[in-house]
């Protein structure tokens, strides 16, 4: 076995102990423990008045806005400021793949503009 | 069914089970009226410092709570929503009621939209009476509760039969003080 996959195995053996550990503790427990399920005991819980429709529900399309200018202004500088850290690695190539991402985003910046997605005041 | 429902636990486990469960309780709390406040004093002040008891006063649920302290004037209106969330604690589960109006309705008792007593509808382990009562009032209530609850008999409380002693002793609510619970 070579010295990297040594390296992992601790965290193989962190993992099993992991899980043996929750294991036995969630078993004993499962063992132990009074289980008395009821109507009331398994609904939702909305501060004791009656659960409004099921778990999952619809969210409005139009949150795409949000996700639009998310992905533009956070997401994107999530990812300039490693590279610009370390721009003399990457030398052209990364100048290229970067360049190409940005003009990507701007894309959709241009659209959000001409939507007036940016006048929200 | 687990283990202990059906009695096979050794009484030595028993008595360990019962010493953890009974410093370990999280609080769950319903401040209906004023009692509240003297409740959050018991709860949240560093005066009085109810996690040195081994309670800790802060489930983000019903789900999560051993023990539910009402304190205030229980409604008609808020009754079935406290039934339901006392409903919604897992076993086992304790109760104690904190000031006149949860114990009885109090100064209310002729109110046409006051419940009298939050034991006509959930069973009460601990009554704390007072109007409000003190902080300390409540304390020793939740002292006295884990004092019973070391003397709890784990398998009759997980078959959801109450409050049952593993010697003999009382059985009857705690009223702390010993007076009347108004």
């Amino acid at each position: 076995m070579s010295l990297f996959l040594r390296d992992y195995l601790t965290v193989v053996w962190f993992g099993l102990a992991a899980i043996v550990l929750a294991g036995l503790l969630l078993g004993v427990a499962s063992v132990i423990r009074p289980s008395r399920p009821s109507a009331e005991k398994l609904l939702a819980y909305e501060s004791g008045v009656d659960p409004v429709g099921m778990g999952w529900s619809q969210s409005q399309v139009r949150y795409y806005v949000f996700a639009l200018l998310f992905v533009i202004f956070d997401v994107e500088a999530v990812f300039i400021f490693p590279w610009a850290a370390a721009t003399e690695r990457y030398g052209t190539f990364g100048l290229v793949t970067m360049l190409a991402f940005i003009v990507l985003l701007l894309d959709g910046l241009i659209y959000a503009w001409k939507r007036g997605l940016l006048r929200w005041v | 069914m687990g283990l202990v429902d059906r009695g096979r636990l050794p009484a030595p486990l028993t008595k360990l089970f019962n010493l953890g469960r009974s410093y370990s309780m999280w609080v769950y709390q319903w401040g209906l009226a004023c009692c509240a406040i003297e409740m959050g004093a018991a709860f949240g002040s560093p005066r009085y410092d109810v996690m040195r008891l081994g309670v800790i006063p802060l489930p983000a649920s019903p789900r999560q709570a051993d023990l539910v302290v009402v304190s205030g004037t229980v409604t008609d209106k808020m009754a079935p929503a406290v039934k339901r969330l006392y409903e919604q604690m897992p076993e086992p589960k304790y109760v104690i009621s904190m000031g006149s109006c949860a114990n009885c309705g109090g100064p209310y008792w002729d109110s046409y939209s006051v419940t009298k007593g939050v034991d006509q509808i959930i069973p009460v382990d601990v009554y704390v009476p007072g109007c409000p009562p003190r902080p300390e009032a409540l304390l020793e209530g939740i002292v006295l509760l884990q004092q019973r609850i070391k003397n709890e008999d784990m398998a009759a409380r997980w078959r959801g039969e109450g409050f049952t002693p593993l010697q003999r002793g009382d059985a009857e609510p705690i009223v702390v003080g010993g007076g009347p619970i108004e």
